[in-house]
Formats: C-alpha cells, sequence, structure tokens
C-alpha cells in the first residue's frame, strides 16, 4: 500500500517535475559549471577549467605586477547589496508590525478588507509600483513639489539614482511581504495574555518587549526572510531608482553577460548569491522547527 | 476630556502608523492613475483630463504586439502550470505520507526560493545555447520559462483546496463501484474545480507581472508589456507608460478579486 502511494504521488508529479528541472533547477547546474570556466573573447565560455572567476569575486590581479588586491568595486557591491537589504527588513518591520496589528485588531467585519487592501500590492506587478514610486520622488515628482511649495525646502531634493531611492522603492515594494506573516501571527495571538500582564502591572513597552514579540517570533522570522531573500536578489528596484551607478548584486550579475563581459565571473556571482539565500532560508527553516517544538 | 476606554489591543502610535502605511502603499499607485488621464505631456505637470495616453498606447504598434505577446505566454503558461500542478497536487496531497515528498516540496517550490536574476541568467545561457544550435526561434522558450515559475502559485491554491474536502465522498463513490477514473472526473474534480481556478488564475497573473526572466529569455523583438515598459526608461517618460501601467492594473485587480471570491466561497 505504501509502496504504490509512493508511486502515484511521484507518478503524478513527473511531468511537473520535468518542467521544472528543464526550467528551473536544472539550468542551474549549468551555470555552476559556467563558473569554474574561462571567459571567451566577446562573450560566452572556453572550455578551460579554471577557479579565476572565483578568485575574481573578491580579489583582482594587477595587470603588470601580478600583484593581488582586494576587488574594491566588488566589495562595494555586496556591502551595499546586504546593507540596502537589511535596512529594507528592518524598515518593513517597523511600518510592517503596527499595520499588522492594526488590521488583526479590527472588528471581524471588516477585518477581510484591509486584508485586501494590503493584498492587493502584494499581487500588483512589481515593475508597475516601482514606475509608481519613481515618479513620487523625482526631482519634479509630487513629493518634491510638495514640499517646495509649503516651503521646507528650497530646491528639489535629488532622490531619484541614490541609494536612499533604492532603499525607498524596496521598502514600498516588499512592505506587504512582511505584513502578511506578521498579520498571520497576530491573527493567533491570545489577547488575554496581554491583559494578565497589565493586571500585572507590566508597562505597555514591557508587554509588547516581553510578550508580543516573542510570541509573534515566527511571524517575525518568516517577514523578514520574504523580504531579505528578494531584497538581495533585487534587480528591477535598483535598476529603475537606482540608475546604473546605485548597483547591487542582480544589476552587477547582469552586467557580467553582457557583450565582451565576463561570463564565468557573472556565474560565480549567481552561485555566490544562490548560496547566501540558501543560508537565510536554512536559518529560516532551523527558527521556525525550533519554535514548532515549543509549540 | 473623556478619555478613550482602556483596550488591550491598542497600542500607542500603532494605528496612527498603520494608517500612514496604507496611504504610503497607496497613493504612490493612485498617482500614477491618475497621471495616465493627464492632457500634458508629463507625469508631474496636470494639464488637464484626457484619454489620449490611452489612445496613443492602443495604436502603437508595438504596445499592441507586447500586449499580445503578454496575454497569449500568460494563457499558455497558466493552462500549462495548472495542468501540471493538478495532477502533482491529487498525487501529494491526503493519502499519508509517502517516500521523498520532502524532495517533490523542495522541487515544486523552487522557483519561489531561487532568486529570480540567477534562473534568468541560468536560461540564458540555456536557451541561448539551444538556440544557436538548433535554430528554433519563437514563443515556445519564454511559455516553457514562464510555466515553470508558474507551477508553485498554481500548487499552492489546488493543494489547499483538496486538504479542505472531505474524503469520503470519493470512498462513497468507490463503495458504490466507481472506478478510481470515475470517482476522480464525476466527485474529485467538480469538487477541486474552484481551487483549480483559482490556481489558474494567479500563474496568469504571475506571467503576466513577470519582469526578470521575460527580459532575460526573450530574443530581439519579443518584448512583453512589462519589459516593453522597462525599455521605455531609456526614455523621457511620457504618461503612455501610466496608461499601460493602469490598465495592466485593472486586469490584476479584476482577476484578483476573482480569486478573493472563489476562495472565500469555500470558506462558506
Amino acid at each position: 500500500m505504501a509502496q504504490s502511494r509512493t508511486r502515484t504521488a511521484w507518478l503524478l508529479s513527473t511531468p511537473a517535475l520535468v518542467v521544472l528541472f528543464c526550467a528551473a533547477a536544472g539550468p542551474l547546474m549549468i551555470v555552476l559549471v559556467y563558473s569554474f570556466l574561462s571567459p571567451g573573447e566577446y562573450s560566452g565560455v572556453v572550455w578551460d577549467p579554471t577557479l579565476e572567476a572565483w578568485f575574481r569575486v573578491l580579489f583582482r590581479r594587477d595587470i603588470f605586477d601580478g600583484t593581488v588586491s582586494l576587488a574594491d568595486a566588488h566589495l562595494t557591491i555586496f556591502w551595499r547589496s546586504v546593507k540596502l537589504s537589511l535596512l529594507t527588513t528592518l524598515i518593513t518591520f517597523v511600518i510592517g508590525l503596527p499595520t499588522a496589528w492594526f488590521i488583526a485588531t479590527r472588528p471581524a467585519r471588516s477585518r477581510p478588507l484591509w486584508l485586501f487592501l494590503i493584498t492587493i500590492p502584494f499581487w500588483t506587478n512589481l515593475l508597475i509600483r516601482t514606475f509608481a514610486i519613481m515618479q513620487v520622488i523625482r526631482n519634479e515628482g509630487i513629493l518634491n513639489t510638495a514640499l517646495l511649495k509649503i516651503g521646507l525646502i528650497d530646491s528639489p531634493i535629488q532622490l531619484l539614482n541614490t541609494d536612499t531611492a533604492v532603499l525607498i522603492g524596496m521598502a514600498y515594494v516588499y512592505l506587504p511581504l512582511m505584513v502578511l506573516p506578521l498579520f498571520a501571527a497576530i491573527d493567533r495571538f491570545d489577547f488575554r495574555l496581554i491583559e494578565a500582564a497589565y493586571d500585572l502591572y507590566a508597562s505597555r513597552w514591557r508587554v509588547l518587549r516581553r510578550i508580543i514579540l516573542p510570541i509573534i517570533r515566527p511571524g517575525i522570522v518568516a517577514g523578514s526572510i520574504l523580504v531579505f531573500v528578494p531584497s538581495l536578489g533585487a534587480y528591477v528596484t535598483p535598476r529603475v531608482l537606482g540608475g546604473g551607478r546605485n548597483m547591487m548584486l542582480g544589476n552587477f550579475i547582469e552586467l557580467q553577460f553582457g557583450q565582451g563581459r565576463n561570463w564565468p565571473l557573472g556565474a560565480a556571482l549567481s552561485m555566490v548569491l544562490l548560496v547566501i539565500v540558501t543560508l537565510a532560508l536554512l536559518v529560516y527553516v532551523r527558527a521556525s522547527s525550533r519554535d514548532e517544538e515549543r509549540g | 476630556m473623556a478619555t478613550k476606554p482602556f483596550s488591550v489591543t491598542r497600542l500607542p502610535g500603532f494605528g496612527a502608523i498603520a494608517i500612514a502605511a496604507f496611504i504610503a502603499l497607496y497613493a504612490p499607485i493612485i498617482t500614477l492613475v491618475v497621471y495616465s488621464f493627464n492632457a500634458a505631456n508629463s507625469v508631474a505637470i496636470w494639464g488637464g483630463f484626457s484619454l489620449d495616453w490611452y489612445r496613443l498606447a492602443w495604436e502603437n504598434d508595438q504596445v499592441q504586439q507586447a500586449a499580445i505577446r503578454s496575454l497569449v505566454i500568460a494563457t499558455f503558461a497558466a493552462g500549462f502550470s495548472t495542468l501540471l500542478a493538478t495532477l502533482a497536487a491529487v498525487g501529494t496531497t491526503r493519502r499519508g505520507r509517502f517516500k521523498g515528498q520532502t524532495i517533490i516540496y523542495v522541487m515544486i517550490n523552487q522557483p519561489l526560493m531561487v532568486p529570480e536574476i540567477v534562473t534568468a541568467v541560468a536560461l540564458l545561457i540555456l536557451f541561448g545555447a539551444i538556440r544557436t544550435a538548433t535554430g528554433i526561434q519563437g514563443l515556445g522558450y519564454l511559455i516553457l520559462a514562464h510555466t515553470a515559475f508558474c507551477i508553485p502559485f498554481a500548487y499552492l491554491p489546488i493543494r489547499a483546496r483538496l486538504e479542505g474536502m472531505d474524503m469520503s465522498l470519493e470512498t462513497a463513490a468507490a463503495d458504490l463501484y466507481a472506478t478510481p477514473w470515475q470517482a476522480f472526473r464525476h466527485v474529485t474534480l467538480p469538487l477541486l474545480a474552484p481551487g483549480i481556478l483559482a490556481g489558474a488564475m494567479l500563474a496568469f497573473v504571475i506571467s503576466l507581472d513577470d519582469v526578470i526572466i521575460t527580459e532575460f529569455v526573450k530574443s530581439a523583438g519579443q518584448d512583453t508589456l512589462p519589459t516593453y515598459m522597462l525599455g521605455q526608461l531609456r526614455r523621457a517618460m511620457t504618461p503612455e507608460v501610466n496608461a499601460i501601467s493602469t490598465a495592466l492594473l485593472v486586469l490584476t485587480v479584476l482577476l484578483l478579486t476573482g480569486f478573493f471570491l472563489i476562495t472565500r466561497g469555500r470558506q462558506n
């Protein structure tokens, strides 16, 4: 019985698995192989196995005397990607927690509507939302126009094509990804615990820190991972809001696959990104299974 | 002065931040929509109401072709991925654990975990090589790529629906001498239909919205609406982009509303 159960499951899943292998998982192995090859003269690769691409992820060799030094340009991009992703996670948490709390404490009748309002942006085209925020923060955009009119500033703030713009944009597009898991956690929250804490003379701050945050921890972890992972691999938002100079890892990877660029380096960088994301997901899986054990 | 009644669910400042967050979420989108009706050639200065940008976008051959291409790809990708996801969901859901369960789940959800840019690069390499070797062109590559990343989105609602279904109905059918196929065709499938429809809608929206993988996989002249819009970045931005965005937005919201009505009907 168990054997036929396994056979049926695999048989029915096979068509989906084949497509996924051909157009999602399988090609990743090609990228791994490419990262160990040498770059072709104009583009592509030549079959000359080497660790050079992996070496070049972090280091560079001087053309003339062969001295090895850290690749500053690469480190800058890594650092910007990690920094902006962490900040995005932090900002979306600080805004997302009150928002999720607000939705979860609405009367049962209006709660689905608020939830729907947060879900619509979640499913709306990321590019459209990025364009929308771009039109707001441009020099001639609504934000600057409004600030000029009320006299808060004398000349438009140059936001577009800065790290700040990328940060605003990512926080904007990924906020729903933080709110939804936080809401799911708060929705199950037993509010009598707060009542008990207040009865025992806890302050509001203490209730938040000692009761609410520890209990909704799984939601916090899930939301943080859901925001951090796509932020780290972001491509569209930095391209639209950061201009050509404020690249993140995703844009830097794309650059390596242009004409006359270094495909193996691009492949190695892709693998680096994949490894970081996998590590983040593993941390999440471990944290959530620990939470489950605790019950 | 009357003080507010004490409430355990109230935390100071939370309501204000939440309302501000909702405004911040919607203000840019509303602005974008409003300026799609701008008579002036600007996304910042208001020049009166007009539908000119919709007419211009409608008459723009490139936009028309991109729109048709987007819809064709999304239709095929949603159809194929929903079919594959339904089979997989029926195979893997209910009836207990089986060997390799984790492997199948990880494989199906893999597109949700791997950064899109990495998959895009991988497909660029693979499909580029196939194109050079065989000379085969066409939309097939895009449809295959979209089908793959749509599978988990179609799978999740179908699986959720299956898990909520009462197995005793199928057992009853079997007791009445229905063959497994008859039981599936006349009992399981009709009950599962809302889940399948919801999965297909989600897959359609996801395919319609994709930028990164499409941008890397498409060959010259295979722009979809999102990649066409991304291409407009290099030029001065006109409200035409807003008009296209608004049209896409309306389509997405309609599909999502349908999705919510279907999945909520399940609970009632």
